[in-house]
């Protein structure tokens, strides 16, 4: 169900997460849906206090107190009697109340299929998309042998499983086998001793009387459509719309003070509004604004434990999400290290370190997560590692963001010499629209130029991309408002959530150093032009702020080009932001840096003081 | 001026603890309220299902799936023996000739037979389990088949990071002073059985030594990220830890690399020595934060048994903290002054502050997020 500004003038949403709740009042003022205050309390789904809903009032009262002196009206009260007021009689109450939540730990799931790369994928990436974290995914052809699978699922105490396997008609035996393991397991769920643990089949439909056999005594089974029909077609809807259904009917329910949560949230009419996997609320705004501004879109969240990264791509704008579980900036910074390996990260420093200070400095970071660095030269160190855990996260993206493997299609000529497989990436950097940063280390960075090096350096954007951070997290809350109204949600989007940082353009190709790389001929508002022919291995920044527009003729040179269809000449618009107009020619595919430890020193410097990135002492 | 909840760690002379001892699976409790218990009492005890381990018997025989109901000797509930007959076919024209069978590679139970697959899936004996008291106390409470309460009055002490299980010894300090680093010729015949601390830094060749020596466990200000990766086998990635079977438990009360050990902590230890202590390197930073602990069980009354109010560490003018973050690391300060304004510290981030005095009497500036309470 949809609503308007008629029936929607206050709306309250909040991001239960594991440690802080959120919360954001979006309101109808002047014609348009605007975010006007936001408050924030310490989760409280944990001893002492067990009840999620105590945190949700602290910080629904911080927005209360926010909101009368904003408005310097003491009347405004958005609760009564500890639930909410709806709808809203003038000061007092909300048209609407809507949460997301991520809270202990947030939604856990193994997955099983029977051919890792093809069923289980699928129910993997049903499962990411639902807003999961995948603890494991167990397949017939995963090589461990079936005592080891067993004993793996009974270790494992997921909140719920997803069986996919087989296409309609295929494999039954292979289905039914994985299906004696999950029984001879016995698998508990992580929350709650009564009740059976869901499990969701959504494979070959012909092997259903077989599986129910099998499971029926063991858990609690639930079968929808197959996942892969056919090998060449994936059909994730019913499987996410079960798993949902299922997280809010069982796994939230056994949450401390959930099942009052539940009876909150709901719209103008008193109709219910489901809780969602702040995940999957993610992904619902991601995608409503790739489709309402036709334009492909990564978003990434780096926190403390974990990466995600969401994208939309292609023109029919498939979403996917990956959780990469260990990467992050202080509980799995550690992790990064080993991931990434002590000379990735160095590469970013541009000073002589010893290593064991850092290691052991990387050490007290994970075991002190919440301490910050107050001397520049540990800022500089935690985001040369940001840099490296984002580079990581994104290249496990765009290895799960593919084209379904194990089909055939048709190939016209021009194709018949590609490389071209199933199975290719469905990432393109150079169509990519906007990049959207978010969590502590890009949201909060002393300097917003840091956030762009950072996200530049990292994911490398190609051509022309839209560089912005969501400075509160306010993508949960946007995601799960569009369920009742799309319109506040894509407009509080594009008004109040993002701060736009600017625009990358780098050419994409090999070049020879020293040579000219780019040509560029940038119009200012007021008249001003900036214009140079900008050699091989630079950065430029030209400041152009929010909200202006500049006009650009963009010439590359050499073997390189400037968007997907290989033009090397442009004449187009660049949006500003915050930091403004970044001209990267140091190179894509490859980008490489100096491998002399004095020549990469002195490059990241000239190029950090061009960016402005850090002060200018740490830099001489 | 005001105040603010902070993370902290306890390190007292006395206090009253509760330990939750249970069981990983219903069973059955040895001991009844109000018994008094030792460290190394069993005090609950269950049963572990079995290993499974899956046969596919059909293609042992050579026969489909939906056949095996012809040949198959035994059922779901089944007690076997390691060689008892799980299935035979009849031989060559149902004489016996050529006649092949399958037999059961364990003691155990048949949990299952499948027609759609073929498989037997064999459950093996259950596994005893046992739960100790792990501290001296009285248990003050029993969850029926499930574990008990105990509590006692201990000296007590929060390490930051640890690795290795529960162990008990007598405690014996090795270091002359919390700035020391223990050296490995310190560590004799003497120290075997025992927890030893060091003051600011043990080396691997001292932790070798050490458990060379039987120690049972080594108690240090800081440690090397790369010597634990090297007892460990693996660089830790996050620090979920305490399940390590590595012959020693290591606690760390300050950090990694060399950290005086915090004088405060220094001196407990040492008015201690050579009383039996509890100890575990448990680590879990994520939700639900488990911190190493080093127990020291003294004597009590029961009417001595009541638990204080759990509070949040508060920092405030007069609280002793610790900085955990460079610059000055390590250091232990006063409070004395908790300004309102968000400053910029050298990295240029704002932060809130407070102001501290150091035990020299030089003063500083620090970052909220960079101290931690040392609670007694």
């Amino acid at each position: 169900m949809q609503y308007d500004e008629k029936q929607l003038t206050r709306i309250v949403a909040t991001d239960c997460g594991s440690t802080t709740t959120k919360a954001i009042l979006i309101e109808w003022v002047d014609g348009e849906y605007r975010q006007t205050v936001r408050g924030e309390a310490p989760t409280t789904v944990e001893a002492p206090l067990n009840d999620v809903t105590k945190g949700v009032i602290n910080s629904v009262q911080e927005l209360e107190e926010l909101a009368r002196l904003k408005y310097n009206n003491p009347n405004i009260r958005f609760m009564e009697n500890g639930e909410f007021v709806i709808p809203r009689k003038g000061d007092l109450g909300v048209d609407a109340y809507v949460s997301t939540s991520s809270a202990g730990g947030g939604l856990q799931m193994m997955v099983t299929g029977v051919v890792a790369s093809m069923t289980g994928e699928s129910a993997e990436r049903a499962a990411l998309g639902a807003g999961a974290i995948v603890m494991d995914l167990i397949a017939s052809n995963d090589k461990r042998m079936n005592h080891q699978k067993i004993e793996r699922i009974r270790e494992l105490r997921p909140d719920m499983i997803l069986m996919a396997g087989g296409e309609d008609g295929g494999t039954v035996k292979h289905v039914v086998e994985m299906a004696e393991l999950v029984s001879a397991a016995d698998p508990k769920p992580r929350l709650g001793s009564g009740y059976k643990l869901p499990v969701i089949y959504a494979g070959n439909k012909q092997a259903v009387p077989d599986i129910e056999d099998t499971l029926k005594d063991k858990v609690g089974l639930i079968v929808t459509e197959n996942i892969r029909p056919k090998l060449e077609m994936e059909n994730l809807g019913p499987a996410r719309d079960k798993i949902h259904d299922i997280f809010m009917e069982h796994v939230m329910q056994q949450a401390p003070g959930y099942n009052k949560l539940m009876a909150w949230t709901m719209g103008p009419q008193h109709e219910s509004v489901p809780i969602m996997p702040t995940p999957a609320a993610v992904g619902n705004i991601m995608q409503a604004v790739a489709r309402a501004e036709k334009i492909e879109v990564v978003g990434v969240d780096i926190g403390g434990a974990t990466t995600d990264i969401f994208s939309v791509f292609t023109e029919e704008y498939i979403f996917n999400r990956t959780v990469s579980a260990n990467l992050g900036m202080s509980y799995s910074i550690s992790n990064v290290l080993a991931s990434a390996g002590l000379p990735n990260i160095m590469r970013w420093v541009p000073f002589p370190i010893d290593e064991s200070e850092l290691r052991n400095m990387i050490k007290n970071k994970m075991i002190r997560p919440t301490t910050i660095p107050s001397l520049l030269e540990e800022l500089v160190l935690e985001q040369a590692i940001a840099k490296e855990a984002l580079r990581l996260a994104f290249e496990q993206h765009k290895e799960f963001a593919v084209t379904l493997k194990g089909t055939q299609r048709q190939r016209d000529i021009s194709e018949a010499f590609s490389q071209s497989t199933s199975g290719a990436t469905i990432v393109n950097l150079m169509s990519l629209g906007l990049l959207v940063g978010s969590g502590g280390v890009l949201s909060h960075a002393p300097r917003r130029n840091q956030s762009v090096m950072m996200m530049v350096d990292a994911f490398l954007p190609e051509g022309i991309t839209r560089l912005a951070v969501d400075s509160i997290f306010m993508m949960p809350h946007l995601g799960v408002l569009s369920e009742i109204c799309e319109k506040a949600a894509t407009e509080v989007f594009n008004k109040d959530c993002l701060i736009y940082l600017g625009t990358c353009v780098a050419p994409v190709g090999r070049n020879k150093p020293g040579k000219p790389a780019l040509t560029a001929r940038i119009t200012l508002p007021g008249g001003k032009v900036f214009e140079e022919e900008i050699p091989c291995g630079e950065l430029r920044l030209i400041p152009l702020g929010v909200g202006e527009v500049a006009k650009a003729q963009l010439k590359s040179h050499g073997g390189t080009f400037l968007d997907k269809e290989k033009n090397k000449e442009l004449e187009v618009e660049l949006h500003g932001g915050v930091v403004g107009i970044l001209l990267d020619t140091r190179g894509r595919q490859p980008f490489e840096l100096p491998t002399d430890p004095a020549a990469r020193i002195s490059s990241l410097k000239k190029w950090m003081r061009e960016l402005k990135a850090y002060p200018e002492e740490i830099l001489k | 001026m005001g105040q603010a909840y902070s993370a902290g760690l306890t390190v007292t002379e006395s206090t009253i603890l509760r330990k939750e001892r249970v069981l990983p699976l219903k069973g059955e409790v040895l001991v009844k309220k109000g018994d008094k218990v030792k460290a190394e009492d069993v005090v609950a005890q269950t049963l572990l299902p079995g290993k499974v381990i899956p046969l596919n018997l059909a293609n042992k025989l050579g026969v489909t799936p939906a056949q095996l109901v012809n040949f198959v000797k035994v059922k779901a509930g089944d007690q076997i023996k390691k060689g008892t007959v799980l299935a035979e076919n009849k031989g060559l024209f149902g004489l016996g000739f050529m006649k092949n069978s399958v037999t059961s590679p364990t003691d155990g139970e048949v949990e299952s037979v499948s027609s759609h697959t073929g498989q037997i899936l064999l459950r093996e004996p259950r596994i005893p389990v046992q739960v100790k008291a792990f501290m001296d106390g009285v248990v003050t409470e029993v969850m029926p088949g499930e574990g008990v309460i105990i509590e006692n009055k201990s000296a007590y002490v929060q390490g930051i990071f640890g690795i290795g299980g529960e162990t008990v010894g007598a405690l014996k300090i090795l270091a002359a002073s919390p700035d020391e680093e223990l050296q490995a010729g310190k560590i004799d015949e003497s120290c075997r059985g025992s927890i030893i601390a060091a003051g600011a830094f043990i080396r691997l060749e001292a932790i070798d030594k050490a458990r060379q020596m039987g120690v049972k466990a080594v108690i240090t200000g800081g440690v090397d990220d790369q010597d634990i990766k090297k007892i460990l086998g693996y660089d830790l990635g996050v620090a979920i830890t305490g399940h390590e079977n590595v012959g020693i438990t290591i606690v760390c009360t300050e950090g990694f690399g060399r950290i005086n050990m915090a004088q405060k902590t220094f001196e407990l230890l040492k008015k201690f020595e050579g009383f039996k202590t509890s100890i575990h390197g448990r680590t879990q930073i994520r939700a639900g934060v488990i911190r190493p602990e080093i127990i020291i069980p003294l004597q009590f009354q029961e009417e001595e048994l009541t638990i204080p109010e759990t509070r949040l560490p508060i920092l405030e003018p007069g609280t002793l903290i610790r900085v955990i973050r460079q610059p000055n690391f390590g250091r232990i300060a006063k409070v004395t002054g908790m300004p309102e304004e968000l400053t910029k510290v050298e990295s240029e981030t704002l932060v809130r502050v407070l102001q501290a005095e150091f035990e020299d009497g030089t003063r500083v500036m620090l970052p909220r997020a960079n101290v931690e309470v040392i609670e007694s």
